[in-house]
């Protein structure tokens, strides 16, 4: 078995210095050309073969290992002048300017040394930033006059980016070098450089190390043309004139020569590690397109750390459409055979587990439980064929591992991006189903927002044991109903599955004895025994609940009636669960739903897990077969429909309110509007008028309310909190209401007015884009256009916000990551600072708590007096 | 039932680790519940293994979940920045917006504000809080005047104090004038009628310019700030749960509290830097962690109060507030590799090797760098096993 032989415990960072290069390279670079006619790489060139190989039938010429074995070796380049690094400049610059220009000291006295290397050691053993502490000597250390040779300093200047000036002379890099060698060793640590890796003087370059050719591999186009990598082109324009400086200084060309070709070899030295720096123009590719240098390979999003280091791509990953099937447990994913067939689990070989890898292997990879590859104990992977797979089986031993296709119960993880929380992904068990398309249960979909309009989603196999055990234990679907956000269940029943429980537990709903076994049995449920009665749609909910369970809880569709009547609901909304017996009020929304549910979080809490994904996989079937299904459920535009009687009282209530909005407008004009406190007299009149219009689409609602029946589809789910709500039944039959526009009415457009067909000035509820007509009855062209200005609004607003709300929690996540909880109790972060003494200050986790709370003591003292009173009963 | 007696049958019962909230919390139950002894008993020992059964495990990865928690709702958070949270006449950033803002520890916030309370002796005495609001919010002098007229033809600028206003605000007509003379060295007050002149002489030739500075004068007569404290604007003054409370735009901590008649304890505001300058670093812990909450609350999303504490801990945890991101806690990770994969890589990188830095790979975001386990959870234990010869 593999496991962990080796682990890096630090990694340290340091300068190197130009012997360092010297020593690490292989070869010295001289030649600008990169390969001969015949296409050979030419010696002392940048494709030198010593540099290592990518092709694989090749070997390294210095290590001799096979291509991609064969990590690369560095050569180097001498530079006829030295070089200043681009990254360092800024810290050149500080520190000249904090160093004497003769002794090279640095400009501080004695005493204050004493007292900054004090604070400074103390800093660096206590493991703090010192960047601050750096700034406030820096900022001490710029004097007129050195402390020790009384040298007069000049002021330096820093021209961005890399230009050093002294008074208004330009210092070359070798001057910059002579000053930063003179500065003596014990001073280092007052300019931020730490005596043991590094010293001043190598931040300006005087030999470039070249990488290897794995870093900047060239790439063979189709037409046979080569193209190389930029950091290649970069490299030879450096060669070019370096070779060039060379034969001019050897020659003894005129000092502006020289001079200018050193500014070449400094920018082209800089682009090579920065193309991004300010001040500098960017080297270009022949087409225009900057190139992407050291630099640029970095940083950002798309550069190596967040890309390669901080997440890696990964093999035994699938990708396909989703979509529901009622069919499958919560626990469970519906895996395409075509996936299943590619994706695969290595399994050591044993004695007792050799006929059955066997049939795997004689399956082959074309036939589902058959196997890809085995992997031999010496390392060798093999891959199976239909030609080689009876050799394979006759050769296969115990210590052999085959990897087969993944089969129903294997492990996986499953996720959707965004991963905003740690529920985006879950474990589950697989079931190999047909056709193309991850299934998985409509009750998941909450925690890994996830709907079917074309959402793509991710599978992962594991390939330790170890981490198939962790996945069973913590990261289940199961083990997550509870949400660690607030203590209450996210994952629960959606839509129809509401307003199926609505219907199967409404008081009216009884079925004969057969029709409810056959739903029983359809919900994949052990049968009852016979009442020999009809059944009641909530004694057949019952059946689910664990015996134990009793709750008192107002259901979604209590109305928040003035006095409660409580058992005598006459809504049914009042529920009631003793011993496992739903005796009154229905389940809906605040029943079983995601987010909110009482009876699920009540089934988890008390009795774990298990228990509750079994409750969710039946209750959802029952809402469907015996709710649903049994009725008949679907809804249109027929839902909304209202007679005429109503829409008359509807447009009488617009145009009052119209008239209203009116005399309000009137009432401002003559200037007999009183101004509320702090708002001006126009706030104030678009404030009374946006309540007067939003009442009246309130009233509208109400009115239309009235002539809903109960049994109207539309309002079942509406009010049960299956989907949509009473706003939108509203908005569709009687009036859609004021369109906004950053929080307040339409007003902008044309001079005073929004648009051309009203009068100038014209602050009348239609001119200021409300709505009078129903979406039912069709807008009118000036409605359509301020609902479409709302709606724009509303969708330029998404894409603002979550692109904001995705970098702030970011930020959060990476700072916070590192806090863990430790044996103590406390809450450490990696340094071991404590950040709480106590978790939360109670040490509860809120994942596990009752919202928030160690417990309910009200509804625990219920519960403690209802089983006494039974006990005693018994 | 009282606390005491609670804590007794806590400590008894051996669950002495109890927080003092949650011994409160049972005696206020038992309180409504009219527990008896026994009963009590049983509670304290039910809620005990409920405790033990809900307590975090050590390795949890408390700081993940907790960004998460407050990050996730973000995408449910509306957008709009202005909304009108209880008091109709002042505006106050909410949603998204607020919540960033203080999670980067904004020195400026976009909507300062204050609630100001008042001792019990004033907190129904209408009069004097009218006063307050006065002492309190701004007004100038162009709230007092009427009959304000510029004439060009005279260089002079003469107003009327409006009596009527000044009475009903309460302001003293006395200190007024005193002020107007040591601000404006040429008027002359006759009454209630003030005029001003300008400095320049009745030239000509100036007349250009004349006219110019008579508009500056105009201006800087009407700004003259005749009371209020620095840095608060509108106040609106309401009456809420039965006593009369103060309500700014703008905010200024220190200087509100040595007011007289204050209520001090209940008295705050929203930005947390002058909290933290006012009353230190634990009362800008605890103010972030209420303004985070009523953010999310108000939006309707629950988020656990533990999850905020960590976010308000961590920000706090140095003595001072640092901000959530590179120029704060991000910024000062002990580790390179941390750094350098959040933001500005190079500079972390460059940084980090003349200083000869040193990576323990401590941390979460080094070991996934390097591919090795990560210190939290199943990572953070390890099984030593004897090395049977």
């Amino acid at each position: 078995m593999k496991g962990i032989f080796k682990k890096v415990s630090e990694i340290d960072f340091g300068l190197m210095s130009p012997d360092d290069i010297r020593k690490m390279s292989v070869t010295k670079i001289v030649t600008p050309d990169t390969y001969d006619e015949d296409g050979y790489p030419i010696e002392a060139g940048l494709m030198d073969p010593r540099l290592g190989v990518i092709d694989p039938g090749l070997k390294c010429r210095t290590c001799g290992s096979k291509g991609g074995e064969c990590q690369g070796h560095f050569g180097h380049i001498n530079f006829a002048r030295p070089v200043i690094h681009v990254g360092f400049a800024d810290t050149i610059h500080k520190i000249l300017r904090s160093t004497c220009r003769s002794c090279g000291r640095v400009l501080l006295t004695e005493t204050e040394k004493e007292e900054y290397k004090y604070r400074l050691t103390d800093k660096i053993e206590h493991g703090e930033d010192i960047s601050k502490l750096l700034k406030q000597i820096n900022l001490a250390s710029k004097n007129d006059k050195c402390p020790y040779c009384e040298e007069e300093q000049i002021e330096i200047k820093i021209d961005k980016p890399i230009s050093l000036v002294e008074g208004t002379y330009k210092l070359t890099a070798s001057e910059v070098r002579e000053r930063l060698e003179n500065i003596p060793e014990e001073d280092y640590i007052y300019i931020g450089i730490n005596p043991k890796v590094a010293k001043p003087e190598w931040m300006v370059l005087t030999v470039l190390p070249v990488p290897p050719v794995t870093v900047r591999p060239s790439i063979t186009l189709e037409t046979g043309e080569r193209s190389e990598d930029d950091l290649t082109h970069k490299l030879v324009d450096i060669l070019r004139i370096n070779q060039r400086l060379k034969e001019n200084m050897e020659a003894g060309a005129p000092q502006l020569i020289i001079e200018d070709l050193w500014e070449l070899l400094q920018y082209h030295v800089t682009t090579y590690f920065d193309n991004e720096s300010s001040g500098v123009p960017p080297a270009r590719h022949r087409s225009g397109r900057p190139l992407k240098t050291l630099a640029q390979r970095l940083k950002g999003k798309e550069g190596r750390f967040r890309s390669n280091l901080a997440g890696k791509r990964v093999n035994f990953s699938a990708r396909t459409v989703i979509s529901p099937d009622p069919n499958l447990s919560i626990n469970e994913v519906g895996v395409p055979e075509m996936i299943a067939k590619e994706v695969t689990v290595p399994i050591n070989v044993t004695e007792w587990n050799m006929d059955k890898m066997k049939e795997y292997i004689n399956n082959g990879p074309d036939v589902h439980p058959g196997a890809n590859y085995i992997i031999r104990p010496d390392g060798r992977k093999i891959r199976v064929y239909d030609e080689t797979k009876e050799t394979i089986m006759e050769n296969l031993e115990p210590g052999y591992t085959v990897e087969r296709h993944i089969i129903d119960g294997d492990i996986v993880l499953f996720n959707r991006q965004p991963s905003l929380h740690r529920m985006s992904m879950m474990a589950h068990e697989v079931r190999v189903l047909p056709y193309k398309t991850f299934r998985l249960n409509l009750c998941v979909c909450p925690p890994y927002n996830a709907d079917f309009d074309g959402d793509e989603m991710n599978m992962h196999v594991f390939q330790t044991p170890e981490a198939r055990a962790e996945a069973n234990e913590i990261m289940k679907v199961q083990e997550h109903i509870l949400s660690p956000r607030y203590g209450g269940p996210i994952i629960g029943a959606i839509h129809d599955h509401i307003s199926g429980a609505y219907l199967l537990t409404h008081k009216d709903t009884v079925y004969p004895e057969d029709k409810a076994f056959q739903i029983i049995k359809r919900s994949k449920m052990e049968l009852p025994e016979a009442k020999g009665r009809d059944w009641t749609g909530k004694e057949i909910f019952s059946l689910l609940l664990p015996d134990k369970l009793n709750l008192v809880y107002k259901a979604e569709i209590c109305k928040n009636c003035e006095e409660c009547k409580y058992q005598d609901c006459e809504y049914d909304a009042y529920v009631v669960i003793s011993n496992g017996q739903l005796l009154q009020g229905v389940v809906d929304d605040k029943g079983y739903g995601s987010g909110s549910g009482k009876i699920l979080d009540a089934i988890v809490k008390q009795f774990g897990p298990s228990e509750a994904r079994h409750f969710l996989d039946h209750s959802t079937k029952f809402a469907i077969f015996g709710g649903v299904m049994q009725r008949g459920f679907t809804t249109g535009t027929a839902d909304e429909e209202i007679p005429k009687e109503a829409e008359d009282r509807i447009d009488e209530l617009l145009e009052k309110s119209d008239s209203k909005v009116e005399q309000l407008i009137q009432a401002y004009e003559n200037n007999e509007l009183e101004a509320l406190p702090g708002r001006s007299l126009r706030e104030t009149l678009e404030m009374k008028i946006m309540q007067v219009l939003g009442e009246a689409r309130d009233n509208t609602g109400v009115i239309a309310e009235r002539y809903f029946e109960d049994s109207n589809s539309a309002v079942i789910m509406a009010q049960t909190g299956a989907r949509g709500s009473m706003l939108n039944l509203t908005q569709i039959a009687t009036c859609v209401g004021q369109q906004a526009v950053r929080g307040g009415r339409i007003n902008r457009g044309y001079k005073d007015r929004t648009l051309p067909h009203f009068h100038k000035g014209d602050v009348g509820a239609k001119a200021s884009g409300f709505v009078n007509s129903s979406y039912k009855k069709g807008l009118d062209p000036l409605e359509f256009f301020f609902h479409a200005m709302g709606g724009r609004e509303g969708l330029v607003d998404t894409a603002i916000r979550t692109a904001q709300s995705g970098y702030m929690q970011r930020r959060l996540v990476n700072a916070l990551h590192d806090l863990s909880v430790h044996e103590d109790g406390t809450v450490r972060d990696n340094k071991g600072t404590v950040i709480q003494f106590k978790y939360g200050e109670d040490g509860i986790n809120p994942a596990k708590s009752d919202y928030g709370h160690v417990a309910n003591l009200d509804k625990l003292i219920e519960e403690m007096r209802l089983d006494d009173t039974h006990g005693e009963s018994e | 039932m009282n606390v005491d007696q609670v804590q007794e049958v806590v400590n008894r019962e051996g669950a002495d680790f109890f927080p003092i909230k949650l011994v409160e919390e049972i005696a206020q139950a038992s309180e409504r519940n009219n527990l008896t002894d026994e009963e009590l008993n049983k509670l304290v020992i039910t809620v005990k293994n409920m405790y033990e059964r809900e307590e975090v495990e050590p390795g949890e990865s408390v700081g993940t979940i907790a960004a998460q928690s407050v990050g996730e709702p973000g995408t449910q958070m509306t957008m709009r920045t202005f909304h009108y949270a209880g008091v109709v006449e002042l505006n106050v950033t909410l949603g998204l917006p607020r919540l960033i803002e203080v999670v980067d520890a904004r020195k400026k916030i976009s909507t300062p504000t204050m609630d100001i309370y008042f001792d019990e002796e004033y907190r129904n005495d209408e009069e004097f809080i009218r006063k307050m609001g006065n002492k309190i919010g701004k007004i100038t002098l162009n709230d007092v005047i009427k009959n304000f007229n510029v004439n060009y033809i005279d260089n002079v600028i003469t107003a009327e104090l409006d009596m009527d206003i000044i009475n009903e605000r309460r302001l003293d007509i006395d200190e007024i004038i005193e002020l107007i003379q040591k601000t404006f060295k040429q008027v002359t007050i006759n009454n209630n009628l003030l005029s001003f002149e300008t400095t320049l002489s009745n030239d000509e030739e100036k007349v250009q310019q004349s006219i110019r500075e008579l508009r500056f004068l105009a201006d800087k007569i009407r700004d003259l700030q005749i009371s209020g404290v620095k840095g608060i604007g509108k106040v609106v003054i309401r009456h809420e749960h039965g006593e009369w409370v103060i309500h700014t735009e703008g905010s200024n901590l220190g200087m509100v509290l040595k007011l007289e008649g204050i209520d001090i304890v209940r008295t705050t505001t929203n930005d947390i830097f002058e909290i933290e300058k006012v009353l230190g670093i634990e009362a800008a812990r605890n103010a972030i962690i209420h303004e985070l909450y009523t953010t999310m609350e108000e939006q309707g999303l629950s988020v656990d109060i533990r999850h905020i504490m960590l976010v308000a801990d961590t920000m706090t945890s140095d003595g001072v507030v640092k901000s959530i991101g590179r120029h704060g806690i991000s910024g000062e990770k002990s580790s390179v590799l941390a750094r350098a994969a959040f933001e500005e890589t190079g500079k972390h990188l460059l940084n980090a090797s003349i200083r000869g830095e040193s990576d323990k790979l401590t941390g979460i975001i080094e070991n996934v760098i390097v591919g090795q386990p990560i210190p939290h959870g199943t990572g953070s234990v390890g099984v030593v096993m004897n090395n049977k010869k």
